[in-house]
């Protein structure tokens, strides 16, 4: 039954193929033109700005022992080596990974759950749209205080169910695989819903015969997701993976407001660590390294999302 | 598609219902925390407040550090978002419509500065924000936020303006319409949804960035958000008034939702679902 079922999406899936072969077909006839060049020039020359007068900045910091702005020697990649080498920025990079992976783990799969849970139709729709999508828009600092109150063992709904209900030990300001947890679910909380709402909108775009298609077969639910749903997510949960894993990856504001990254170092992420060192220590030599690395890793990531983005198509 | 789908799984609306109310809760809690008096949190749990009060409210409106801020950061992500915006658009056209040297390595180059740690950026901003007097103003921060705004705007108007087929351009074209004039005149009104959602998230992702703005002022343009991170005294968090300080962030992103609830996916995946 769900053979058959598969063999129809197969069909379409082959005409939705040809559609895309005419766009790219169709794609050269955007006419050559190097005047456009003016009209980009306004990004370019503020971007410049934000982005690249300050990396130089940083270039220059990192090879350079600055005692006073006038006292400076050329250090070379001494920085880099010291910076590379130092087990608590290695520490920090290791827990940076493992976190963006549990989030990864968790938020996609229950996003893709909640969007086929979603109602399609009818004025729910939007309540249900503003609903989920309201976390998205709170401020990250305040993401970090309401997680801050309600995982607190003695004035949160959250920490004190635990601690009264459960009947388990729970203090995150304490305990390090507690600050883990909180700052765990508080992400899940805060951006399953960007999985959630783009699952959505892709599941809006399966053309309607495909369901009715499978509802002659009489395919069950799970035939309907495994087979129609699931290989017609593939594009926006290519986005959704990319975007989570680039931002978890760069996380700041969270973790820094309801733990400030301990107990000790345990949620002290790649962002939290190198902001101490720059603004808080002022060692601008391991920072501007520090920084440059962290930089060039995230550009190769952002790279291989650029290139994986373009192939897949819209 | 709906009814059959309901059919099959009469329990996945409750469950996602109930999911929305979990999202809910700690929001409602904090809210909670925001109209009690400060003895009476500290006090005893309840789940409900015993004694109501708008005594935090009234700390939040008359005490000049806490609304100031507040203003602080309406003022300077409106700015960012308006010239994100007017930076953009040109940008996004080209994109959409020809093909330049390097456009492909531009469009990629765009999307690193999006995608760069904030915390990479906070040394050299401290420094030559000072060298340049845009220290604790805010212009300064909102052209800081363009950073990683101008790059999302460019994106989502590219996404948007792409879908309006090219006849549409040629056929102005032939009718006499220089570019600015058709841009103005028939493009721009064509994209406003596009224009707005833009505008939507620009405000949006410079409200919620706390890093930056923080690091780059110290008095005069303070945002909100470092003000929350200072509410810790000697007597302790004051957690009411710092829940109240939460509840009044929230709302400015939750009601302008409303308008863009069907484009918040497309926002969010840099225009591209």
């Amino acid at each position: 039954m769900s053979e058959q079922s598969t063999a129809v999406a197969g069909g379409e899936a082959g005409t939705a193929a040809t559609t895309k072969e005419a766009a790219d077909a169709q794609a050269p006839v955007k006419p050559k033109n190097n005047r456009a060049w003016f009209l980009v020039l306004p990004v370019v020359v503020s971007v410049a700005f934000t982005a690249v007068i300050p990396l130089m900045t940083v270039v220059n910091f990192s090879v350079q022992d600055v005692f006073s702005p006038d006292d400076r020697i050329f250090v070379g990649l001494e920085w880099f080596r010291s910076v590379a080498r130092d087990p608590e920025v290695r520490a920090a990079f290791v827990r940076t990974l493992i976190f963006s992976a549990q989030v990864l783990l968790l938020e996609i799969p229950l996003g893709v759950a909640l969007a086929v849970a979603m109602p399609r139709r009818g004025v729910w729709v939007s309540v249900a749209l503003v609903l989920v999508a309201l976390p998205l828009l709170i401020p990250w600092n305040v993401v970090g205080t309401i997680w801050q109150i309600f995982a607190r063992p003695d004035i949160g709904l959250g920490g004190w169910a635990i601690n009264n209900v459960l009947g388990l030990d729970f203090n995150y300001t304490l305990d390090s695989t507690d600050a883990w947890i909180t700052v765990l679910i508080m992400d899940v909380w805060h951006w399953t819903p960007l999985v959630a709402l783009l699952a959505y909108a892709g599941l809006r775009s399966i053309p309607q015969p495909y369901f009715q298609a499978a509802q002659i077969d009489g395919a069950s639910a799970w035939a309907v997701f495994r087979h129609i749903q699931l290989p017609r997510l593939r594009g926006v949960l290519t986005i959704a993976i990319l975007l989570r894993f680039m931002d978890s990856f760069m996380i700041y504001t969270e973790p820094f407001v309801v733990t400030g990254g301990g107990p000790g170092n345990a949620t002290s992420f790649l962002s939290i660590l190198l902001s101490k060192i720059a603004v808080g220590q002022f060692d601008l030599g391991p920072a501007g390294a520090f920084s440059l690395l962290y930089f060039l890793f995230v550009q190769i990531l952002c790279y291989v999302f650029f290139t994986v983005l373009t192939r897949s198509g819209r | 598609m709906a009814r059959t789908t309901g059919r099959r799984l009469p329990w996945a609306r409750t469950v996602f219902w109930l999911y929305a109310a979990t999202l809910m809760l700690p929001i409602l809690w904090m809210f909670g925390m925001s109209i009690r008096p400060n003895d009476d949190i500290l006090g005893s749990f309840s789940l409900l407040p015993q004694r109501v009060t708008f005594e935090n409210y009234t700390t939040f409106f008359t005490d000049s550090a806490w609304y100031s801020s507040y203003l602080n950061s309406i003022v300077y992500t409106s700015m960012n978002a308006v010239f994100s915006l007017i930076v953009a658009l040109p940008a996004a056209y080209a994109f959409s419509r020809f093909r330049f040297a390097g456009d492909k390595h531009l469009f990629f180059w765009l999307l690193t500065n999006r995608m760069a740690p904030p915390a990479v950026f906070l040394l050299p901003f401290f420094q030559i924000y000072q060298a340049v007097g845009l220290f604790d103003t805010h212009l300064g921060v909102a052209i800081a936020h363009m950073l990683f705004n101008v790059p999302l705007a460019v994106w989502i108007l590219e996404g948007f303006m792409s879908g309006i087929p090219r006849e549409i351009d040629e056929t102005a074209a032939i009718d006499g319409y220089s570019l600015p004039r058709f841009f103005v005149k028939i493009f721009l009104p064509m994209i406003r949804s596009a224009v707005g959602v833009t505008l939507f998230f620009c405000f949006m992702f410079s409200w919620v960035e706390l890093l930056i703005a923080r690091t780059i002022t110290s008095v005069n343009a303070k945002p909100i958000a470092a003000t929350m991170t200072r509410t810790v005294s000697a007597a302790g968090v004051d957690w009411g008034l710092l829940a109240t300080a939460g509840v009044l962030t929230i709302i400015p992103g939750a009601i302008v939702i409303w308008f863009v609830r069907n484009y918040v996916a497309k926002g969010f995946a840099l225009g591209r679902v």
